[in-house]
């Protein structure tokens, strides 16, 4: 579904199929190493969860995913190519989007033009058009916001549509967030703590989403979220860090029996 | 009651993307627009509309040119005066060159050559923020200015050293130089505004105008959303410096009708452009006309009225009561709404529709 024209990528990845690999990577701020040594991969079509307690580097790990961080070591391949160092901008041309765990949101613009905003990569009307907002301007508006509606209808956010998001609680927020990453069509979709400082309700919402927009649109989705039981629900498989080390990578059903992740989180007796 | 949406469905995207969705709205922004195109003219003295009018329309043009840069990008500049002064040079030295061409052409072409001074003076935005880039742009100011007074090709080596505006004509009509009607004068500016303003609102309601946002309110995100920070940063320094060289030109042109350009595009122009922005609103097109309202008619009623109204201030005092009074009026419309003018518009017009109800 995602019409992008880079070449030299694989096209044709197959639901299963390795989507992004992470190989040996370290990552250090100073003499901090903040993720050492970590390799696991993202297969087509999967929730794929990243766990752990506080400050185990989990959002350092989507920050090198998507090109906010360079990692000192290591390779990342997505989509069959491996890449060196990336800007945000480009991943995002790649088909990789992102919320975050603060909502990132354009505070002062409304429901309607934050995702609108997620379509700008695929607006291509040179500036004159723009100066009438006539023609191939106007038709390529009309275009997108039809698209957006979808979306809008897709996340029930109907009724906020023309207000400002800073006037939104935090619930509708992160939904909203979560429209404008939709927006972009996204391969591959990062989700920074999608269901943090939520209500049960909403929670059960977002899950919703999340798994319908695996359903209907077929997205890769990497997930942070320290909801277990939210975790072990809705992802394939689950990878765990602690203190930037992999300590576990597999079905949900495989980490939870894993005696260093029940350490890691429960504590060990000394 | 009057001015109630009820009832007007928009059955397409088109009419509900448009600029003026109600319908009271179009009424109000055609009635505004016969009033300013032929009511002013007619009934208008010369002393208003050379006075009052023509130093409006200028600055509401400069102030939008700002608005664009700090309102809607959210990068502060402190350059205005020089683009200004860019777009005065760059449109005498047009003209000088190519008199047989019209005056209005050079007066639109100027603005690009301030747009190319501008995005070379916005390549700082990329990596400074806030205040320290507002003294990047103070650079801009302080070296534009310079050449404006020392390099004597701008002003054609001529004795005063200031810009001396020749007699342009349209249709046989002098517009510009010694001959030219406040009126006439009045009208092309009126044009010219309206045409800009038509045009700022088409691009600041379209995919541009939502880049620049983004990139104000949250450029990280905005760069993750496939956004590339510099390019979007540059436009919006090049489209700023656009409107602020046109009204420069404006200024020189159809106002002052010639002067020194170290008097008219110096730091203090900035920072007047800068206040009319912040009390107008940041952001808002129309905050633009508001804060150059406020600032440019309300001193010229209380320098003109106050007197005819009895009370009679010599020229220092008047002008000192006048400071206060304008400070004063700054202080007050910021406190009642932070969010400058062009929110407290909104919300009367919140008002107006719900009313006689309170929500």
């Amino acid at each position: 579904m995602n019409a992008m024209n880079h070449s030299e990528f694989r096209q044709d990845i197959a639901p299963g199929e390795t989507l992004l690999a992470v190989d040996n990577v370290t990552l250090r701020f100073g003499g901090v190493k903040a993720i050492t040594d970590v390799s696991f991969d993202i297969r087509k079509g999967e929730v794929r969860a990243i766990i752990g307690p506080n400050g185990a580097g989990k959002t350092s790990m989507l920050n090198v995913i998507n090109g906010f961080y360079h990692p000192q070591e290591g390779r990342i391949t997505y989509r069959g190519q491996t890449r060196t160092k990336m800007r945000p901008h480009v991943a995002a041309s790649q088909g990789i989007a992102r919320t975050f765990q603060n909502v990132a949101l354009f505070k002062g613009m409304t429901t309607l033009d934050n995702i609108m905003v997620g379509r700008t990569l695929k607006m291509r009307t040179p500036f004159f058009w723009h100066i009438f907002r006539q023609g191939p301007a106007m038709r390529e508006e009309i275009e997108h916001r039809k698209f957006v509606e979808e979306i809008i209808e897709f996340l029930e956010i109907e009724h906020i549509r023309k207000v400002p998001v800073g006037k939104l609680p935090y619930g509708l927020q992160k939904r909203v967030e979560l429209g404008r990453a939709l927006a972009m069509q996204p391969e591959l979709l990062l989700l920074d703590e999608p269901m943090a400082g939520m209500n049960l309700e909403e929670k059960e919402d977002m899950c919703r989403f999340i798994l319908d927009t695996k359903e209907q649109y077929g997205t890769t989705i990497a997930l942070i979220e320290h909801d277990m039981g939210v975790v072990m629900d809705l992802s394939d498989r689950v990878v765990v860090l602690e203190y930037g080390q992999k300590i576990a990578d597999g079905t949900p059903d495989e980490v939870k029996k894993n005696q260093k992740v029940i350490d890691a989180y429960l504590g060990v007796a000394h | 009651m009057f001015y109630r949406e009820a009832g007007q469905y928009k059955k397409t995207y088109s009419a509900d993307m448009a600029v003026f969705p109600i319908l009271q709205d179009r009424i109000g922004i055609g009635l505004i627009l016969l009033a300013a195109a032929v009511i002013v003219p007619i009934f208008g003295s010369n002393f208003f509309i050379s006075t009052v009018m023509i130093p409006f329309l200028v600055f509401s043009l400069a102030a939008m040119g700002l608005n664009i840069v700090t309102g809607y990008t959210g990068l502060i500049s402190l350059g205005t005066g020089a683009f200004m002064g860019v777009g005065a040079f760059a449109c005498y030295k047009l003209t000088t060159y190519f008199p047989q061409v019209n005056i209005i052409i050079w007066i639109l072409a100027s603005g690009v050559f301030s747009a190319a001074i501008g995005a070379l003076f916005g390549l700082p935005s990329l990596r400074i923020k806030g205040f320290y880039l507002a003294v990047a742009t103070l650079a801009a100011q302080f070296f534009l200015e310079w050449c404006f007074v020392r390099v004597p090709w701008l002003f054609n080596y001529n004795a005063s050293g200031a810009i001396e505006v020749p007699q342009r004509t349209l249709f046989g009509v002098a517009i510009t130089g010694a001959n030219a009607t406040p009126t006439m004068r009045y009208l092309v500016l009126l044009g010219i505004v309206v045409l800009m303003t038509w045009i700022a609102s088409n691009i600041l309601h379209g995919r541009i105008g939502r880049t620049f946002m983004a990139v104000r309110d949250m450029d990280i995100a905005a760069e993750l959303m496939g956004i590339r920070l510099l390019p979007a940063k540059l436009t919006a320094f090049a489209m700023s410096s656009f409107y602020c060289g046109v009204a420069g030109a404006c200024m020189m042109f159809l106002w002052y009708g010639g002067g020194e350009a170290s008097d008219a595009f110096n730091i203090n122009q900035s920072f007047n452009i800068l206040f009319m922005v912040i009390i107008g609103g940041l952001g808002s097109l129309i905050g633009c006309f508001f804060g150059a309202a406020l600032l440019n008619i309300v001193p010229i009623i209380l320098k003109f009225g106050l007197p005819a109204m009895g009370l009679p201030l010599a020229g220092a005092t008047a002008e000192h009561i006048n400071h206060l009074f304008v400070g004063s009026l700054i202080i007050f419309f910021l406190i009642v709404e932070p969010h400058g003018l062009a929110r407290l518009w909104q919300i009367t017009k919140q008002k107006l529709r719900t009313w006689p109800f309170p929500y």
